[in-house]
């Protein structure tokens, strides 16, 4: 079961900032997830290797070939709040 | 300072991380250019951003790039591996997690030769190399305590990274600047890392704790990152040798953190640590199929290794009879150790070319900037023909180093030069014996001297002859003039 503190644990690494009653909604939606995910418990996965990936490849590369970025101006305006030719965050506090 | 934590009985205990970037020309999983300095924000696209709907796809170049590093630090290729997303929320991530590798890395198990104080070589053991995408670089508006925001530029978003962990076996602020030395020098021999320390191409962060002698367990340990030069490497960990051993003496624990190294200021101060909580929540990347390197693509990568620089001092120093320091600074950047072998094949003595380059070409040209030394304003053919010139008495000793600083003004080649200023040695008998009779007139005492059989008289008349001649005298000539006149007196 899913805990008030998991959820705050988590909003806090995804710097989120939630009030009582989202935190609330949050547990009881990420609660029937993980018991719907739950259910692939039932499976009997005995002898089966683990895998992280159901399509049969391996080995997919690209040649080491530039290709055009994308204009800074088309990137800059997806930014909520641009300055000049770089992204504007909030301060990063280190100490 | 290691010396302090000696004396005051502790062991030093410290492990690497090496960071360095690879050279491809195009980031690790999109087609965006890598190329330094270019203007803010002009290589991303929306792979490298973390646009929704977009997919990575691997940089071959990357991988062969890694693989070839993980053979020459004698690693164990792993037969397959994978990617994985670390996650992290900071802004200098436009996706929010980096592609990294986590429990199955490229390589693991090696080790890399370094020397230690007193002669002595140590291997100390590579744990681990994996392959990951840079960060973008966020820039400061005032100091960092003022700011009112911070500002980023994703041209380094996504550019290859290779991250290789050493093993806690050094025991020294002094060894980990060795391994960092010796770490560079074999990225630069392959290839595949500019090793620029500046341009923040290869980057450390290193793990230190201090331990009892003679104690088993390890003490916590303290993590400093942002060691951007072989110097701040040793000054930062000297720095922290002294400050935990203080603590410990003192009877405090030491709390195990992160720290960041202030060159300007010289010393380590805490990170909050709330800010950097290590929950990074690994999966295997489900955008990226994994890796199975045959046999095959390792074999061929084996086989496209250079020579290594331990192996090539140890043949410079038998194959041209030179000491092995000299070997060893000629071997630290690969494009030296090229000059070298080109200026002695283009006819140059092994000795004289030696000595040349390490006394003269190294006061113009810094010797592990690979581009400077390719660029060197004097070439090896030019070297050599310099050294030609003294070999067949052209010109004398004295007169070929201001030849060669005159070589390096103009990148013109020495006969040039010579030809030129007039600079050939004066080899006429005649108009050398009337300078002798000139500074012997001149000087009736040190006629006295010289008749009376001193040597010092000698070395002073032909210090003479060599100062009216403007060092074009052939010394030797007039050695031989000053005995032939003697017998006749």
């Amino acid at each position: 079961m899913i805990s008030r503190a998991d959820v705050d644990h988590v909003a806090r690494l995804a710097r989120l900032t939630l009030s009582d009653a989202e935190a609330e909604r949050m547990r009881e939606q990420l609660a029937a997830i993980l018991a719907y995910i739950n259910k692939l418990r039932e499976l009997d996965v005995e002898g089966v290797e683990p895998t992280s990936h159901a399509v049969p490849l391996v080995n997919v590369f690209r040649e080491d070939e530039v290709q055009p970025s994308l204009p800074r101006e088309a990137m800059i305006a997806n930014a909520p709040e641009p300055a000049g030719e770089l992204f504007r965050v909030p301060r990063i506090i280190e100490d | 300072m290691s010396a302090v934590a000696t004396a005051a009985g502790y062991e030093v205990v410290i492990g690497l991380e090496v960071h360095a970037q690879l050279s491809t020309r195009t980031k690790m999983f999109c087609g965006c250019s890598t190329t330094f300095g270019a203007p803010p924000n002009t290589q991303t696209c929306p792979v490298c951003q973390g646009m929704p709907g977009t997919l990575p796809v691997i940089n071959r170049r990357a991988i062969e790039f890694g693989t070839r590093t993980a053979l020459a630090f004698d690693c164990t290729v792993n037969a397959s591996c994978r990617f994985a997303r670390k996650h992290y929320y900071y802004p200098d991530m436009p996706k929010n997690f980096q592609i990294s590798q986590y429990e199955e890395p490229l390589a693991e198990h090696g080790g890399l030769e370094i020397d230690v104080a007193g002669g002595g070589v140590r291997r100390i053991g590579i744990q681990r190399l994996h392959l990951e995408e840079d960060v973008g670089k966020l820039v400061h508006e005032g100091t960092l305590e003022t700011a009112p925001s911070s500002l980023v530029d994703y041209n380094r978003a996504g550019v290859p990274l290779m991250e290789t962990v050493s093993q806690p076996e050094l025991s020294s602020p002094e060894e980990a600047a060795a391994y960092l030395r010796a770490f560079r020098a074999v990225l630069v021999y392959l290839g595949v890392c500019d090793g620029n320390m500046e341009e923040g191409s290869l980057r450390c962060d290193a793990n230190i704790s201090l331990r009892r002698r003679g104690a088993t367990e390890l003490g916590t340990k303290v993590e400093i990152k942002n060691l951007n030069s072989f110097r701040n490497v040793q000054r930062a960990l000297e720095f922290e040798v002294i400050r935990q051993a203080a603590a410990l003496d003192a009877g405090e624990r030491i709390v195990q953190e992160t720290r960041l190294w202030d060159a300007d200021r010289g010393y380590t101060r805490s990170m909050r640590s709330k800010e950097f909580a290590h929950d990074y929540r690994y999966f295997p990347e489900p955008d990226l199929v994994p890796l199975e390197l045959d046999l095959a693509f390792v074999e061929r990568a084996r086989a496209a290794l250079p020579e290594l620089p331990r192996a090539g001092r140890r043949r410079f120093v038998e194959q041209y009879a030179l000491r092995g320091a000299e070997a060893a600074t000629l071997t630290g950047s690969r494009a030296l150790a090229e000059y070298y072998e080109a200026t002695v094949g283009a006819g140059a003595g092994p000795r004289p070319a030696a000595n040349w380059i390490l006394s003269e070409l190294l006061r113009v040209v810094p010797g592990d900037d690979e581009q400077a030394v390719r660029d060197s304003p004097v070439s090896p053919a030019h070297l050599a023909g310099l050294i030609r010139l003294i070999d067949d008495g052209t010109i004398s000793g004295k007169i070929a180093k201001s030849v060669f600083d005159k070589m390096a003004a103009s990148r013109e080649d020495a006969a040039t030069i010579v030809g030129r200023e007039g600079l050939t040695q004066v080899a006429d008998s005649g108009a050398l014996a009337l300078v002798i009779d000139q500074v012997l007139a001149a000087d009736p005492k040190l006629l006295a001297d010289w008749k009376s059989g001193k040597t010092a008289a000698e070395n002073a008349i032909v210090g003479q002859v060599m100062k009216a001649t403007q060092g074009k005298a052939n010394p030797a000539l007039v050695r031989d003039l000053l005995k032939e006149k003697l017998s006749k007196t």
